[in-house]
């Protein structure tokens, strides 16, 4: 009898061995020795991509730990989903302590690469584009992590998500950084996660910057401790193209940076420009829920020292001409709804001398109709709380090095 | 060289013992040590499940079975069978789930077309080794003499019962656990005490091959009253058999935060005015999984009655719409009180 042994026992007690390196060509049956490469690595293996284009009729996936999955780069080994026929994505992984990088996924039907329970997992560039450019039919998400605690994404770029180009969701332990999102509905997007930092990030093109959400009914929820520092959001004034029903469809064209409930979002040090309706926005979830268990109140988020524009000269908002009229012209830079948990737990804090404007809503799922327009008047923030242990773990950032 | 056998290699290798197996018509003995051996066996005739693989005979020790509602699979026919060893028996939990023994298989070949048209497909099968269940799919020949591994998956052309022209997608190992996954870990989701008849289980009682028929069998409908059954208990039994191994707390979709098991009760986590989180364009407009009275306005419905990739539900597993499967899911939102 002759049998295929499986390379994972054998590692089990040979272990100091050197992993093995599994280099896959593009070409005639490449889809078949691909998957099956990430089916047979080894925990430490290394499956490499060479240069080329991998045309792909299926979804790709992986499930062994500790696995790299290493392109020539972004722009040379390209996995092309563009004749995908079945799977919810290009590429799944639900093993932890995976390192994609150097490679591209192009046109997926669905989600771009989803890794799903799948802790300790860097991106790092990785390039996620829907070539066709923003279109409703495109696929949802382009770096899609979700369920995970340890997330680095860095040097990697999307374009064309139809919901959100980077979109971390149900998450802790999350870095995202260095990466250039446009041409999105959403450009990054931090949902139902915990200790996060957005940094250094180039976001621009995209219905809405940045957002960073908390909605009810999942099995994670609490968004919270996030930091937004230095990125660029410019010119973020794509009409949504979002399918009808989805959250992000709810967000206008021309938004910068916005938070929707979460506790302790700090925002500084961030470059927005260009973007109509609102540089910065912060709300509470805007519709109706039945879930005792959530939160819909941002509170204490910090818009601290930006650099920022005048404000929104094109909002995309019910009455948004007569607003303009009312404000001289320019709404000022922050846009608030008004609500709050309760007096001892401010939604918003700023520095003085942060304009901003209020739509005075006085119950959480009010309709914008029934806004009253008015100044900003909000705390002044005091001292930053301590965001020591938020981010990707040092780990992973070592595997980069 | 640590791993040195290329699967083109082994399959070489394997074609002759492979092909002394065809043709062989006495009932051999279930080779065990395959089963439960590390590693894959090339050939789905190692094993020695069946008497005739292309009859689809089984066996030795090993029992056909039927499901109550079964899952869907682009209209496949399903031949699903079990195999205990020897002086082992399935024991039934205090769920209603039946716990096998180290050393058993499930196995369910997929074939299409009708008496002397019939081919097989493929056969899936699900190992359960001392370290867990072990899911694979072999893909059948086209003469039908043997069926081989086929880890990557596959497609093949063929016509469904519908009469559809489709790319059938045969799964990867991953795409197998994919379905067959809770919580990370790979297990059976067909052979629930609950989907298997009462007279079934009770033979197997009377064999000795069961413990006990445990309470709560037999509990969900039988899908061939699909068109004239109660909409309810058959729209829920399909979505648990259907969609639930995903669905659920654990489950790959667990984020999506809807759960379709039978047990489920929650309205708002069967889909109830549940609004999307991660859909997409699966959305299809739509603002609620199950909008009650309105099935043309209610998610759930709408990616089951697709099949493009992005859209359509279950992800994997189809290259079709199951009409009948939708129309008990129609009539059922239909009912609902608005």
């Amino acid at each position: 009898m002759k049998r295929l042994i499986m390379a994972a026992a054998l590692l089990a007690s040979a272990a100091p061995l050197a992993a093995e390196i599994h280099t896959i060509a593009p070409g005639e049956g490449s889809a078949e020795r691909l998957q099956e490469a990430l089916i047979l690595a080894a925990p430490g293996d290394e499956v490499v991509l060479e240069a080329g284009r991998f045309v792909l009729t299926d979804g790709l996936s992986l499930d062994v730990e500790g696995v790299t999955v290493r392109g020539a780069g972004p722009a040379l080994s390209i996995l092309d989903f563009t004749a995908q026929a079945g799977a919810g994505e290009g590429l799944l992984v639900t093993s932890d302590n995976v390192t994609l990088r150097d490679f591209a996924v192009e046109n997926p039907k669905g989600d771009g690469i989803k890794s799903k329970g799948a802790d300790n997992i860097v991106y790092h560039r990785i390039r996620v584009t829907w070539t066709g450019g923003p279109k409703a039919e495109n696929g949802a998400y382009g770096i899609y992590p979700v369920e995970s605690t340890g997330v680095l994404v860095s040097h990697s770029e999307v374009s064309g998500a139809s919901d959100a180009g980077i979109y971390v969701g149900q998450s802790s332990k999350i870095t995202v950084r260095n990466s250039i999102a446009t041409d999105n509905v959403a450009g990054i997007e931090i949902e139902n996660s915990r200790d996060a930092i957005v940094t250094q990030n180039y976001v621009t093109r995209n219905t809405g910057g940045i957002l960073v959400f908390d909605l009810p009914g999942l099995p994670v929820m609490g968004g919270g401790n996030v930091l937004i520092t230095n990125n660029l959001v410019a010119g973020n004034n794509t009409p949504n193209f979002a399918p009808p029903g989805n959250i992000v469809a709810g967000v206008p064209r021309g938004t910068g940076i916005m938070v929707m409930a979460n506790e302790q979002v700090w925002i500084e040090d961030n470059v927005v420009q260009d973007n109509p309706t609102a540089p910065f926005m912060v709300v509470a979830y805007t519709q109706q829920f039945d879930d005792a268990r959530y939160n819909p109140f941002a509170r204490e988020v910090v818009i601290a020292d930006n650099v920022v524009d005048a404000g929104a000269t094109d909002p995309d908002l019910p009455g948004g001409a007569m607003l303009l009229a009312a404000f001289g012209g320019t709404l000022p830079p922050i846009m608030w709804d008004g609500l709050q948990q309760d007096a001892d737990t401010p939604a918003l804090l700023t520095i003085p001398g942060n304009p901003g404007w209020s739509l005075n809503l006085s119950r959480q799922g009010q309709s914008l109709a029934e806004a009253q327009p008015g100044p900003l008047d909000v705390p002044a923030y005091g001292q930053p709380w301590m965001m020591d242990g938020i981010g990707a773990p040092a780990e992973l950032e070592a595997r980069l090095k | 060289m640590r791993r040195g056998l290329g699967l083109l290699a082994v399959a070489c290798a394997t074609l002759g013992a492979a092909l002394s197996h065809a043709g062989v018509t006495q009932a051999p003995a279930v080779n065990d040590a395959v089963i439960l051996e590390e590693g894959f066996a090339r050939a789905l005739s190692e094993y020695g499940f069946f008497a005739n693989g292309a009859q689809q005979l089984p066996g030795a020790g090993v029992t056909p079975y039927a499901l109550n509602t079964p899952l869907w699979s682009d209209g496949a026919e399903k031949l699903r069978f079990i195999y205990l060893p020897q002086g082992t028996q399935l024991v039934a939990d205090a769920d209603g789930l039946l716990q096998f023994p180290v050393g058993a298989a499930i196995i369910k070949t997929f074939a299409f077309g009708e008496g002397k048209a019939r081919r097989l497909i493929e056969t899936r099968l699900l190992l359960h080794r001392k370290d867990g269940w072990t899911a694979l799919p072999y893909r059948w020949n086209a003469e039908q003499t043997e069926a081989t591994l086929a880890l990557a998956g596959g497609r093949i052309d063929l016509t469904t019962p519908a009469g559809e022209a489709i790319s059938y997608a045969i799964p990867n190992k991953n795409q197998c656990k994919a379905c067959h996954s809770k919580d990370g870990v790979v297990i059976p989701i067909g052979p629930k005490a609950r989907n298997l008849s009462a007279e079934w289980l009770g033979q197997m009682a009377k064999r000795g091959v069961l413990d006990t028929v445990p309470a709560g069998a037999d509990s969900l409908p039988d899908w061939r009253n699909h068109a004239t059954g109660p909409a309810a208990p058959l729209a829920r039994a399909y979505l648990d058999v259907n969609c639930a191994h995903c669905h659920q707390p654990g489950g790959g979709a667990s984020n999506s935060g809807l759960d379709l098991r039978w047990e489920q009760d929650d309205p708002h986590a069967i889909g109830i005015m549940k609004r999307p989180v991660a859909a997409g364009r699966g959305a299809g407009g739509h603002e609620f999984s199950i909008l009650p009275g309105a099935p043309d306005q209610s998610i759930l419905l709408y990616r089951m009655d697709s099949a493009e990739p992005g859209i359509a539900m279950p992800e994997i597993g189809k290259s079709s719409v199951d009409r009948e499967g939708g129309a008990v899911v129609r009539r059922w939102i239909l009912e609902m009180q608005q």
